[in-house]
């Protein structure tokens, strides 16, 4: 183990040391410094939003305005922060240490993939800033998206680039997995994480050239029309609806699952105990990557699919409930009898249980076809996706940053401010979302600016839209409070020792308090599981004698 | 380690598993390539099926021969492209760069032909999409009476797919020309040939492509 002088941080210096790495660590934080940016562009716009429709009437952003702003929100959002962010973040720190390898396999890729996804990012802003007007929604839905302004041509262009950023690193990590694995570390010896990042790759390999050649028909058709998609010229709007789900829906694993990866490790690693039913936490990943792309149809229940069709989507819809239930009985068994230690990192794991299992099972309801074709384009559906995408992704994320923050920068963070922000987090989330189960449900329609002409019918939309909007000031308080002790601890922080935690991970137990520059003096030999707390004796100590 | 060039990286345990990680990247990425073209081939199927006598008829105006001639053109350079790995394995690499040199100048000839074939098109108005205003006669056939609904859309799928497939031949050119400059100056053995067999495998992608485009767009 090395102290000091040479970790991954100190081992270069200077700028160029960082733009030109191929270390996976440094890459990682490259991403972090990325998508945290992205994800306050991304939360300012969301207050914009809610501002807007906190109160009747126009507050502070007219029609047109707010067709941007909720557009813009959903692409940074889904494409700038959630879908790159735990892959690219904590996928690229975490994964190749964990599995006991030096590098991905192949890190000049890896960094070419970070340089793709920055310059997709900047297409994007440069589209929005100085090209015109976004108010598509970020699904880009034709005719209204081959009529829009040539900012579209930005955008589609934007995410065809930023999408390539993301097959290579799914690809990437399942070639690290396959080939990189440390003697001992067998498939079954894989933590949890590596086996959702390994899912989350598949789908991201399999799925996202589909919205690649989306993208660049859509491109054609708004430079060329080419007939494709516009119905004014013969094409079919439904088919552009095909193509873009089959890869959104998945692309919805994509983010969700390295989510329940990093869900996976902290309750294994916060309640001292065993993962119960491993091996169905690590299958139910694949089977929902595989499941995942067969209900893309789901999503056009009302958009002119045959009933027959959405019949088949709808039961296969239902499937996916299965391993998802898999996984939260495993986690809820795990704590059972388990040693529980409610640190921050813990508390946002128990958080992910609540709001996901809310945002799953509201999902199984728009699966319901009666349902939906009541609920479609509604806030139920909006209150629905952000407690699995906010909920749910997000709430991992942030656990999953508490979990690794001390071996990434080697310095704790301040835990009483990290539980304090967390409940403001969990308080402020579910008084925004939670009212607009309510206000779907009562007809109120999602993208609207105003709701003032269905005051008169639907008098309580008022007070709901303004609890929502109170809440979602109590979640950015939250969320800006962990931004300004994450960087007092940067600075400030106590030192981390090398396991603060007491996990049984190799990144924990074999590496210093900072990994080195290529992560390992010695490549470990793995003679245990990941959860195999009884067995590690390197964490704990040697067992007392009876 | 061998003096030819081979370089293991400090993160790989062995030759073996650095090959072997390179060649699993490769399949998954031709695996993402397929995937691309996948989505034009269900428009394809798609638009065929709803409008298949304007398929079949607007299909008469892609001469069968060019393309004929251009899927003999693909077929021969997969061949030297296959016979080139075969002979890098064995270390004649003088064989290699008069093979590769070969496949670029049938992937060039599949570019003339393609030129060729673009621009009669264009010269009658057959353009993807807007422009599509078929005019004049060709070989007894006169393109004004092809200019019939959901004829641009046959045409706006060709032009992609041949579009994007033509791409995919162009940078392969310009990897086999990078690669024929490292052969001649000796960076491959029968120990370390990586690039060659990993370009070969992209180039025989290219090439299935282009198999089941040729039939699809020219034949039926």
């Amino acid at each position: 183990m090395s102290e000091g002088s040479h970790n991954y941080l100190s081992a270069r210096k200077g700028l160029w040391s960082w733009l030109a790495t191929t270390d996976h660590k440094r890459i990682g934080i490259l991403y972090a410094m990325a998508c945290g940016t992205f994800f306050l562009l991304g939360g300012i716009l969301a207050t914009f939003v809610r501002t807007e429709l906190g109160t009747p009437g126009e507050t502070i952003l007219d029609q047109d305005g707010y067709n941007q702003i909720f557009t813009l929100h959903g692409v940074v959002m889904v494409f700038l922060v959630i879908i790159p962010a735990i892959p690219g973040i904590l996928g690229n720190f975490v994964l190749p240490i964990q599995i006991g390898a030096k590098d991905v396999a192949f890190p000049r890729l890896n960094l070419a993939s970070w340089y793709l996804f920055m310059a997709g990012a900047l297409m994007a802003v440069f589209g929005w800033l100085f090209v015109g007007n976004v108010d598509t929604g970020w699904t880009f839905y034709t005719p209204y998206s081959s009529g829009a302004s040539n900012a579209v041509l930005w955008l589609t262009s934007a995410v065809f680039v930023a999408g390539f950023a993301s097959i290579f690193t799914g690809l990437n990590f399942i070639v690290t997995v396959h080939k990189m694995r440390a003697p001992g570390m067998t498939w079954n010896r894989l933590p949890l994480f590596v086996w959702a990042i390994y899912a989350t790759g598949i789908v991201q390999v399999l799925a996202t050239p589909v919205i690649g050649i989306t993208m660049v028909l859509l491109f054609l058709e708004k430079l060329m029309q080419i007939g494709i998609f516009d119905p004014a010229l013969g094409g079919d709007p439904v088919l552009f609806q095909h193509f873009f789900w089959f890869y959104s829906h998945p692309a919805v694993y994509i983010m969700i699952l390295p989510a329940m990866g990093i869900i996976s490790d902290l309750m294994g690693t916060f309640s001292r105990q065993q993962v119960s039913g491993y091996t169905f936490i690590a299958l139910s990943s694949v089977a929902i990557a595989f499941l995942g792309f067969l209900v893309w149809g789901h999503h056009m229940f009302v958009a002119g699919q045959s009933a027959l069709s959405s019949i088949i989507f709808s039961m296969l819809t239902f499937l996916i409930g299965i391993p998802t239930g898999i996984k939260v009985f495993n986690w809820v068994a795990t704590m059972y009898k388990g040693s529980v230690w409610l640190r921050t990192p813990m508390i946002y794991a128990l958080m992910f249980l609540f709001l996901f299992s809310i945002g799953g099972l509201t999902g199984i309801m728009v699966g319901v076809l009666a349902v939906d074709v009541h609920l479609h384009d509604t806030y139920f559906v909006v209150a629905h996706f952000h407690y699995v995408m906010m909920g749910g992704a997000l709430i991992g994320l942030i656990g999953g940053l508490h979990y690794w923050w001390p071996k990434i920068t080697g310095r704790m963070y301040n835990e009483t401010a990290g539980v304090i922000a967390a409940i403001l987090v969990f308080i402020g989330f579910n008084v925004t979302f939670f009212p607009q189960f309510f206000l779907g449900s009562r007809g109120m329609p999602r993208r609207y600016h105003d709701y003032t002409e269905l005051l008169p019918n639907f008098p309580e939309f008022a007070p709901l839209n303004l609890v929502s909007t109170i809440g979602s000031y109590i979640l950015a308080v939250g969320l800006l409070m962990i931004l300004v002790y994450a960087l007092y601890s940067l600075f400030k922080g106590p030192k981390a020792p090398a396991n603060p935690w007491g996990a049984c991970t190799l990144e924990w137990t074999h590496t210093g308090r900072l990994p080195d520059e290529h992560n390992f003096h010695e490549t470990p030999l793995v003679t245990r599981g990941p959860y195999d707390f009884r067995l590690a004796d390197d964490v704990f100590g040697p067992k007392e004698e009876d | 380690m061998s003096s030819t060039g081979t370089t293991l990286k400090h993160y790989f345990v062995n030759h073996d598993q650095q090959f072997d990680a390179a060649k699993l990247g490769m399949w998954l990425f031709l695996v993402t390539e397929i995937l691309l073209f996948s989505g034009m081939f269900v428009a394809y199927a798609v638009y065929r099926s709803w409008h298949p006598e304007v398929f079949v008829q607007a299909s008469e105006l892609l001469d069968w021969r060019l393309g004929a001639l251009n899927t003999v053109v693909l077929l021969a350079s997969s061949f030297t492209v296959a016979l080139s790995i075969h002979f890098i394995q064995k270390g004649e690499n003088d064989k290699v760069v008069v093979l590769l040199l070969m496949t670029l100048l049938c992937a060039a000839i599949f570019m003339v032909v393609k030129y060729f074939e673009y621009s009669g098109k264009f010269s009658h108005g057959v353009f993807p999409g807007a422009g599509f205003e078929p005019h004049g006669i060709i070989d007894g056939k006169d393109y004004s009476t092809y200019d019939i609904p959901f004829a641009p859309q046959f045409f706006s799928i060709y032009f992609v797919m041949t579009g994007i497939h033509g791409v995919h031949v162009l940078v392969g050119m310009g990897v086999f020309v990078w690669l024929v400059t490292r052969v001649a100056r000796g960076h491959f053995s029968p120990q370390w040939y990586t690039p060659v067999e990993l370009t070969g495998l992209y180039w025989h992608l290219v090439d299935i492509i282009w198999i089941f485009l040729f039939p699809l767009l020219y034949l039926i």
